[in-house]
């Protein structure tokens, strides 16, 4: 933790996005995470990608649940709006804030505590309804915020800082989310920023759930040798299989990308990712692939990352529930609420 | 790029800007702590250590340091680091008991001094400790040289220079006032072990334009100040012209106007932009409505029934490159401006007529004595030259600079060391970390804007010939300006071994000077880094190869505002933040162990 704030002073030639602000606008308070946790190097990349995006700080919610993970929304766009909801219950309030205002862009920030377990029911049904949001999770294997404990995502085999190796089987996000119909599934580490932000930004502008489970070590208690979530373990077992860029509507795709190897997506708001595979014969539009590859990899004891798998097929909640354009939230009330002799009509149509 | 040799004392120490910048190397931030937490005194002995006239200094520095301030590159203004020195001046307790003192027995070494100006006060500061017997030759009645001659007193009060000068006389030096040296052959025949030569460069230049000498009223600059300052002047016309935009030009406007002068009128050959006068100087000057009209080039002075009436100018025009450089400029045209006198300010030489030209002394093409940079001693042996004599017109702190190194070298001339085997710097680091999340100094960032010096009202400073315009900082100001300073000192020191690249200083650091990195060529690092190093004056500081991933950190020094943020951050200790002591060796450093003990006298050394 730290005691004096990060000065106001920035660097003069700090680059400005098109609404004229810089990334020190998109700053939140100084992080009271230790020093050092990889949750503050996603926070970073959050303001990157948001930043990039030319995103509106007003225009964005912040939403978390309870955890090391969830004190995130605090320490990035000040400006923007934040709901810090109960334990693993984050998932039902973004429902509740989309399902009011589609407008907004939403940000969960999660971790492996309150998604896998607390709150995975909550995490499987917000995969389900195809809830439009961005939902990141500060993946370290442990509940640092209780000193330490294994959570649902610790590999079997990984030590402790002290006490026995982890016995049970993990909870894997991505392949969940794989299983349960996701449409953008993606995994990084908080310590790749040139992986994580186009990642990040990709996420955000999907529409549709899209998770991006993030390796982000635990500086205090999930740091030691045989730990299958250090730095050092992800360092030298993590691979890339596809990159994406991320491409703006007012830029134009380069021609650069070798045929093969670049694959354009083109979002429903206008936005295209391009996918740069690194293995040339994966598929990532392919979800049987996708669980192929996953599955493969990590009996290989690699941690496979980048952009698992895309569909931007499907629709999401408000498509799904066919309703209007409009934000209910900026409809009038007369709208929202027909009346009772209206409800009585409707009953009547039942009878 | 290399990793960066941090064992050379030179890398550290050019980060502090300031220390760097000054000629003297001033421990600047080191005395800002010091006045920040009200040792004024201990303040002044740091000042002293090194630049040995603060009080004086603290008023008229030329201030290489501020512009090189890294505050002026973060924001707007310099820390105001020479009011600070001020400060330490104005507000010490006695400290006669902390000077060196010159010990009962002396070595049996005679040295002469020539001019009681700052440069051999400096070298007798030096030497006297040591046990030198020195003698200071003055042409003229009184102490100071240039400091006092041509320094207006309502800038550098009398007090002032006696008082610091004092110090220095105090120890047992034989000064003899009104005692012109008219022959370094004779002089050379008493006898002296060693001659230092700081006679400054007392010859102001002329304008030779027609009618130069058909008046009275015109009068050379460096001059009038003197005869102002020994009051043999006391009045001047109501209208006065200053030839030459300098700082000697700031002190002539000025000292004219408490002369009874109504409207003075500065006299500029070329535009803004291109003033020799330091920018505070120009300021204060235009703040007693001083007109600076530029583009005028002196032709001829205007007589009316045989009296100075006025003076002719070209009025010209000029054309400037991209790289800012100025052509000569062609006349569109001329203009006379009438005036009672006309103050000639267009700068001076040094002058040598006493100097023998057959004894062994080498003079330049330029009529300069031919000096080593590094000894201070010219072709013949055991003579020296420093100050504004040794490589012409330069400043009060060039010429302490000079002092402090001809006094090593007169005393390893005196006994028969190699005067090129001198001490090198030294550099001591030592860890500011007090606790979790404490250092020892003021590490958060405080963003007052620079205090401005009060003046004294403009109507009630002209009453007096000396009445000293500057008021010194409030205690207010001193409580704002102290934070200012960065304290570029508490180093950030790197130690690779310990990093896990888990990215928090960089994603901490305020101003985004870390990069982990590749590593390659260093124009190429530039390009690439997290904010663009435009600034090549300033290093990057580039760590060995990472353990994790074989990337190298990158720090650009530029704009680091040593918050210590990245050190607080950092869960390895990979970045501490160190402060950096230079060391600099003096002549009592260069000295036997029982004579430097004698010299240190109650000082904390």
């Amino acid at each position: 933790m730290t005691y004096i704030a990060k000065p106001k002073i920035s660097h003069p030639s700090l680059p400005k996005n098109q609404l004229g602000l810089t990334t020190r606008d998109y700053e939140g308070v100084v992080s009271t995470l230790c020093a050092g946790c990889g949750h503050d190097s996603v926070t970073a990349a959050l303001i990157q990608a948001v930043f990039e995006l030319d995103i509106e700080p007003h225009m964005l919610a912040k939403m978390s649940g309870i955890g090391c993970s969830s004190k995130t929304p605090a320490y990035f766009v000040s400006q923007a709006h934040g709901f810090n909801s109960v334990h693993g219950r984050m998932p039902s309030v973004t429902t509740g804030a989309y399902a009011a205002n589609r407008d907004m862009t939403y940000v969960g920030v999660s971790g492996d505590g309150d998604s896998l377990s607390i709150g995975v029911g909550q995490f499987v049904h917000a995969i389900r309804r195809n809830l439009n949001m961005c939902y990141l999770i500060e993946n370290n294997g442990v509940y640092g915020l209780t000193k330490g404990q294994f959570s649902a995502s610790a590999d079997i085999g990984s030590k402790p800082k002290k006490g026995l190796p982890n016995q049970q089987e993990p909870i894997d996000p991505a392949s969940a989310a794989l299983a349960l119909g996701a449409t953008y599934i993606a995994r990084s580490f908080s310590g790749d920023k040139e992986q994580l932000v186009p990642l990040i930004k990709g996420a955000i502008m999907h529409s549709g759930f899209s998770l991006v489970d993030v390796i982000s070590p635990c500086v205090t208690f999930n740091d030691h040798e045989g730990s299958t979530k250090s730095y050092a373990h992800t360092r030298e077992f993590y691979k890339h299989v596809a990159n994406i860029d991320y491409i703006h509507p007012s830029e134009e795709i380069k021609a650069s990308y070798a045929e093969g190897d670049a694959m354009p997506i083109h979002l429903h708001g206008g936005d295209t990712i391009v996918l740069r595979k690194v293995d040339r014969a994966y598929d990532p539009t392919s979800r049987a692939e996708a669980f192929k590859l996953l599955r493969e990899r990590y009996n290989a004891g690699e941690i496979t990352t980048g952009l698992l798998y895309v569909n931007d097929e499907r629709a999401e909640m408000h498509e799904l529930m066919h309703n209007i354009d409009t934000p209910l939230a900026q409809l009038p009330y007369e709208g929202l609420h027909p009346g009772s002799d209206e409800l009585r009509k409707l009953q009547s149509r039942y009878r | 790029m290399k990793p960066t040799d941090t064992s050379n004392p030179e890398y550290f120490h050019k980060v502090v800007d300031c220390q760097w910048g000054c000629p003297a190397h001033t421990d600047v931030p080191e005395y800002i702590r010091m006045i920040a937490q009200g040792r004024f005194s201990d303040a002044y002995m740091e000042n002293r250590k090194s630049n040995v006239f603060p009080g004086i200094l603290g008023r008229v520095c030329d201030r290489p340091c501020e512009p090189a301030c890294r505050r002026g590159r973060v924001e707007d203004k310099p820390v105001a680091i020479c009011r600070l020195k001020r400060v330490a001046a104005d507000h010490r307790d006695d400290i006669s008991e902390r000077l060196p003192k010159a010990p009962e027995q002396t070595n049996g070494k005679k040295v002469a001094l020539l001019g009681a100006g700052c440069a051999s006060l400096t070298v007798a500061n030096d030497l006297a400790p040591l046990g030198y017997e020195v003698t200071i030759f003055e042409a003229l009645d009184t102490t100071g040289g240039l400091m006092r001659t041509n320094i207006p007193s309502f800038r550098l009060p009398p007090k002032v220079l006696d008082e610091e000068i004092g110090y220095i006389l105090d120890m047992g030096v034989d000064l003899r006032l009104g005692h012109r040296i008219d022959s370094m052959k004779d002089l050379l025949e008493e006898g002296f072990d060693a001659v230092f030569v700081g006679t400054g460069a007392p010859k102001g230049k002329n304008l030779e334009l027609p009618g130069r000498y058909d008046s009275d009223r015109i009068h050379i600059g460096i001059d009038w100040l003197e005869s102002v300052a020994f009051e043999h002047t006391k009045e001047i016309g109501k209208r006065v012209l200053i030839i030459g935009v300098g700082n000697t030009a700031m002190d002539c406007c000025r000292t004219s106007l408490r002369l009874g002068a109504e409207d003075v009128k500065v006299m500029a050959r070329k535009p803004r932009g291109f003033f020799k006068a330091s920018d505070w100087e120009l300021e204060d000057a235009e703040e007693e409505n001083v007109e600076i009209l530029v583009n005028h080039s002196p032709k001829e002075f205007v007589y009316e029934d045989g009296k100075l009436a006025g003076m002719k100018f070209d009025l010209m025009d000029y054309k400037i490159d991209e790289d800012g450089r100025i052509d000569r400029g062609t006349s569109t045209g001329e203009v006379i401006i009438p005036c009672d006198d006309v103050v000639l300010a267009i700068g001076q030489d040094n002058a040598f007529p006493w100097v023998e030209r057959d004894i062994g002394i080498e003079f330049d093409k330029w009529d300069c004595p031919v000096v080593d940079e590094t000894t201070m001693m010219c072709s013949r042996e055991g003579i020296f030259f420093g100050g504004d004599s040794a490589f012409g017109p330069k400043n009060i702190i060039w010429a302490v600079e000079h002092g402090h190194q001809a006094a090593i070298s007169m005393h390893k001339y005196c006994q028969s060391e190699d005067l090129h085997d001198r001490l090198p710097m030294g550099l001591n680091l030592s860890s500011q970390k007090m606790g979790m999340h404490e250092w020892s100094y003021s590490n958060d960032y405080d963003g007052a804007v620079r205090r401005l010096m009060p003046h004294v009202d403009l109507k009630e400073r002209f009453n007096k010939l000396d009445i000293e315009v500057e008021l010194g900082f409030t205690a207010e100001q001193v409580v704002e300006e102290v934070e200012r300073c960065l304290n570029c000192d508490i180093q950030t020191v790197f130690t690779e071994k310990l990093c896990i690249e888990c990215d928090a200083c960089i994603d901490i650091c305020p101003v985004n000077c870390l990069t982990i990195t590749p590593n390659g060529e260093e124009d190429e690092i530039r390009s690439r880094l997290k904010a663009p190093a435009l600034n090549p004056e300033q290093a990057l500081y580039v760590s060995d190869a990472l353990p994790h991933t074989a990337r190298v950190m990158v720090k650009d020094e530029d704009l680091c505002v040593h918050c210590g943020l990245c050190a607080e951050r950092c869960p390895t200790g990979a970045w501490d933040m160190q402060k950096s002591t230079i060391l600099i060796p003096y002549a009592t450093d260069e000295a036997e162990p029982e004579q430097r003990q004698a010299a240190a006298g109650g000082s904390a050394k």
